[in-house]
């Protein structure tokens, strides 16, 4: 490979937005910091082009070789141990990168309108550019270190803009859940790390992948340990059962946030962490179908609460659960680059769909509840249309972009045997859930007739409607490259799949049945939330525990909060805060006290101001001096020895 | 002749000690320390330092005791009283001073090399140079600094007696601090 | 006859003198209640070590020693008068010589 690759550029460029926002950003007038922000991802987004050529063949000749960048000076050179700076582009961090930076500038673009007048604002943009840093930096890693660095980088990143609006407790709040629950999560990937260094020596991708290739008796055991272990970081970054408790609370943060970290790119970091790794599980079939129910059982479930949530935001965030669940589905039946693919469409779905709820609730003038909203389409019009367009790509209609991924991952599933027949159900009823709570969503807010007469929407500046469209122009057309091709470009880096007795019949079969399954929501959610329809309280009335059941998600807050979180207050609170805290270490504070006092109480005695004591005491004290001075001790110890043993001999 | 006279003395200075402790009144007992003083500067001549025992005369026997006496006599404190702390004091006391005494002793009975005093030896024994004639001439010359020094010494104790023994804070005028003490103690 | 009128006397003795001189100073210091009779007990002490000095300096025919001797006769003419003083200060504060009365710091 030749030319000059400085890959190490893209992280660099957003960081020293960072830290130029995040020191000079406050002094200097907006048109600075908005230009710096602006400018980082933009230049980012240009050297990913630059760099891209070769994998595209334009410019330079056509190559799938991944190109690889050390940092000359070791990171770590110890014994054994010898970790690297290494930044690696293959396909696979190629299309993750587009994704990060492409979306990122346009979600940067679209914050210098939704946060304009929010007094924040360099700071924010600091926060989201230092966010690109660590993505980068996440998905450029050539070694599971660099990786991770990367991983705690943008958990770090997604508190402190999640706690954004710090002044109000239930944002800081949500930035604590999440960095902890992230914890969690991140404690797996570093038990997974130990262990690929224990039994691999190295933490190199490419180096573990030859290793696993030349040996085939690498199989279970030890490799579905590892793969489990950082199964429990994915989800946990992910947001997948059972750690996706934090997604629903990062909603706290604003809306360009949640779009960028909790929709496009920071999620979808579990994903890609699992298809980088995609040779251990590969060697793994236990743990791939463990990945799959995960997946599988999350979409499902995130479906069924996303059904009856009142807040825009929160739909969209279980929509992203239920989303990701997918993606997770794909890689578990080891079809790796479905599941890249329907990250990519999901990023521009998502995103648009997030940076329009923001659009409603700027228009709104920060009302986020469903039931307050409607007849926003004569309103705001730009935004219904983009709106429509998001919907019906989430909801896989052809020929939107949400249509070829996730029939890809369906086919997939499908294709697996006995056990992918039920997985392909479970992600045929959630389509349907999907389609029905999208278009709840879409009805709800948009059609029939405003609910809140008193607040008078205006549409959004074109800085916010412009990304708005371009997201909607690549919901549209994202996903015309097809699974196909798509999976050709990526095979390099994730293999390809076995397709084990498929037929584009069948295929075509599926895509019938997940579209009119589609159809089939849209059609129930009509029913439910048109105009003067009474079908949902109705419902509600009849099930009355159902219901609660799934407004309430199913308790699992609840449940954490007795089974985990309560305990481990008690503990820290008993054992650690008046056993240790004020028994063992008050103990001693108090011990050492005690004895300074209780030796100058002695002492005290001493200084009695008595001046024949104090004769008395100087003449003791010469006296004792002339005996040791004058006296030959040595000659003395030799002769009452002699006394001694001349005593005992006797 | 030397041994007949170091021994009387010596008993004038023993005598003079003890009976320093034994008595009561304080004036006793500064008279007894001037009997010392005196015997002193006899042996001093006795071991060849006329000058030193011209000082001690002056100097200790003449000045300082005499300052004693002043005192004793300003002050008028009267004879001492047996109590239960002197008791205990002479308890402690005695045993440990024989020790130190026995210690001493012992160390300089079996010091190797001490010679012998002989009675008109001097300093040098040169010719012409006389006890005072050596010990001036190092004084005045090598030692000059810490003798201009201790004449600021003299100095300064001169001026700290002043300013110690002058009436502080009472009423120059009225009645003494220690008066109105005993008034304190005896109204209380 | 020899022995007793001897021009010659052991220096030991004079030392021995030296040491039981310094002892009752010793002894009196540590027992005399009169804070007068305390202080002539430390005089009595510093006339010892004098009396050792100058035996030191007869045995090694060494000016120093009796240049000691001078200096440490000023120090102690200096040091008895600045401590009358200070006696006769507490005596006007305190009433009284008495050494276990006067263990206050502050007169």
């Amino acid at each position: 490979m030749n030319g000059y690759f400085h890959l190490w550029l893209i992280p660099l460029l957003p960081f020293a937005g960072f830290l130029i926002n995040g020191i000079l950003g406050r002094r200097l007038p907006k048109w600075f910091a908005t230009t710096v922000a602006l400018l980082a991802p933009l230049a980012a987004f240009g050297v990913v082009l630059a760099v891209a050529q070769p994998f595209f063949g334009i410019g330079k000749a056509l190559s799938s070789q991944p190109w690889v960048e050390t940092c000359p000076q070791a990171w770590i050179n110890a014994a054994a141990l010898h970790i690297d700076f290494s930044f690696v582009l293959d396909q696979l961090s190629l299309v993750m990168l587009l994704v990060v930076t492409g979306v990122g500038f346009l979600i940067h673009v679209y914050s210098v309108g939704y946060m304009h007048d929010d007094e924040g604002y360099a700071r924010y943009f600091s926060y989201l550019n230092l966010f690109l840093f660590f993505m980068t930096v996440l998905v450029l890693a050539g070694n599971a270190l660099v990786m991770f660095v990367g991983w705690e980088g943008v958990g770090l990143a997604s508190y402190l803009l999640i706690g954004f609006w710090y002044q109000k407790k239930s944002a800081a709040d949500a930035g604590k859940k999440a960095f902890i629950v992230n914890r969690i999560g991140d404690f797996g990937f570093l038990i997974g790390m130990f262990l690929l260094l224990a039994n691999f020596g190295t933490l190199t991708f490419s180096e573990i992948a030859t290793k696993l290739g030349q040996d085939p008796g690498w199989t279970g055991g030890v490799v579905t340990v590892i793969a489990l272990c950082l199964l429990l970081g994915a989800t946990g970054k992910s947001a997948q059962l059972p750690l996706y408790i934090w997604l629903p609370d990062a909603m706290e943060g604003p809306t360009p946030v949640s779009a960028l970290i909790h929709a496009a790119t920071m999620v979808t970091a579990g994903v890609y962490m699992i298809a980088r790794n995609h040779v251990l599980f590969d060697h793994s079939p236990f743990a791939l179908s463990i990945v799959a129910i995960v997946g599988a059982a999350t979409a499902l479930f995130a479906a069924t609460i996303g059904l009856v949530q009142n807040d825009i935001k929160r739909v969209l965030a279980y929509s992203t659960i239920s989303q990701l669940g997918y993606m997770f589905l794909a890689c578990g039946v080891a079809a790796y680059s479905a599941g890249i693919f329907h990250l990519l469409t999901h990023a521009f779905f998502k995103a648009l769909l997030f940076l329009a709820a923001g659009s409603v609730i700027h228009g709104m003038g920060g009302e986020q509840d469903l039931r307050k909203m409607g007849g926003l389409w004569k309103k705001l019009p730009v935004t219904f249309a983009v709106t429509t367009v998001g919907v019906l790509a989430i909801a896989g209609f052809f020929p939107f972009a949400g249509f070829f991924s996730k029939d890809a991952i369906l086919y997939a599933a499908f294709l697996q045997g006995p056990n992918g027949r039920i997985l392909w159900v479970v992600g045929v009823v959630t389509a349907l859930l999907t389609s029905f709570y999208m278009f709840r969503l879409w009805y709800l807010a948009f059609l029939g007739t405003s609910r809140s007469p008193e607040i008078h929407p205006h549409e959004s500046p074109w800085s916010m409607r412009g990304p708005l469209v371009i997201l909607a122009l690549l919901s549209i057309c994202g996903g015309w490259i097809g699974m196909e091709r798509f999976g050709g470009f990526l095979a390099p880096s994730v293999g390809v799949r076995a397709a084990e007795g498929g037929s584009p019949h069948l295929e075509l079969i599926l895509s019938g049945i997940a579209v009119g399954v589609a159809l089939l929501g849209w059609l129930l959610a009509h029913l439910f939330y048109r105009e003067k329809s009474t079908v949902p309280s109705t419902l509600a009335t009849a099930l009355p525990s159902g219901y609660k059941l799934l407004a309430n998600k199913y308790y699992v807050d609840q449940i954490y909060g007795v089974t985990i979180v309560k305990p481990l207050f008690a503990v820290s609170r008993i054992f650690l805060g008046w056993v240790v805290d004020v028994g063992i270490l008050g103990g001693i504070a108090w011990l050492l006290g005690g004895i300074a006092m209780l030796s100058g109480a002695i002492l005290q005695r001493w200084q009695s101001g008595n001046l024949r004591s104090y004769a008395a005491w100087l003449a003791l004290g010469a006296t004792a001096l002339l005996l040791f001075l004058l006296v030959p001790w040595s000659t003395v110890l030799a002769s009452l020895s002699v006394l001694h043993f001349g005593l005992a001999g006797h | 002749m030397h041994l007949i006279l170091f021994i009387v003395f010596a008993g004038f200075c023993l005598g003079g000690a003890i009976n320093l402790l034994v008595q009561t009144h304080p004036i006793s007992s500064a008279l007894s320390l001037i009997v010392v003083m005196t015997s002193l500067a006899v042996l001093y001549l006795l071991l060849g330092a006329e000058f030193l025992a011209a000082a001690q005369v002056i100097v200790y026997a003449g000045a300082i005791m005499v300052l004693f006496t002043f005192v004793v006599m300003l002050l008028n404190a009267g004879r001492e009283e047996r109590t239960l702390g002197s008791r205990a004091a002479w308890m402690l006391g005695f045993p440990s001073v024989v020790a130190i005494l026995a210690v001493l002793a012992t160390v300089i009975l079996h010091a190797q090399g001490l010679g012998v005093a002989t009675l008109g030896e001097g300093l040098t024994n040169a010719q012409g140079s006389t006890n005072i004639e050596e010990l001036s001439t190092v004084l005045f010359t090598r030692l000059l600094l810490p003798f201009e020094v201790t004449s600021v010494l003299i100095l300064i104790a001169i001026l700290g007696a002043v300013a110690l023994a002058r009436h502080g804070d009472g009423d120059p005028n009225g009645k003494p601090t220690a008066e109105k003490e005993l008034e304190r103690t005896a109204a209380k | 006859m020899n022995s007793l009128f001897s021009q010659e006397v052991p220096l030991s003795w004079y030392l021995l003198l030296s040491a039981a001189l310094f002892s009752l100073g010793v002894l009196g210091f540590l027992i005399k209640r009169n804070l007068i009779t305390v202080f002539m007990s430390i005089e009595l002490m510093l006339n010892g070590v004098n009396l050792s000095f100058v035996t030191f300096a007869h045995q090694w025919h060494a000016v120093k020693g009796q240049i000691f001797v001078f200096f440490v006769m000023m120090v102690a003419a200096a040091e008895a008068a600045v401590g009358l003083a200070i006696i006769i200060a507490i005596f006007r504060a305190r009433a009284t010589l008495a050494v276990d009365r006067i263990d206050l710091m502050k007169l």
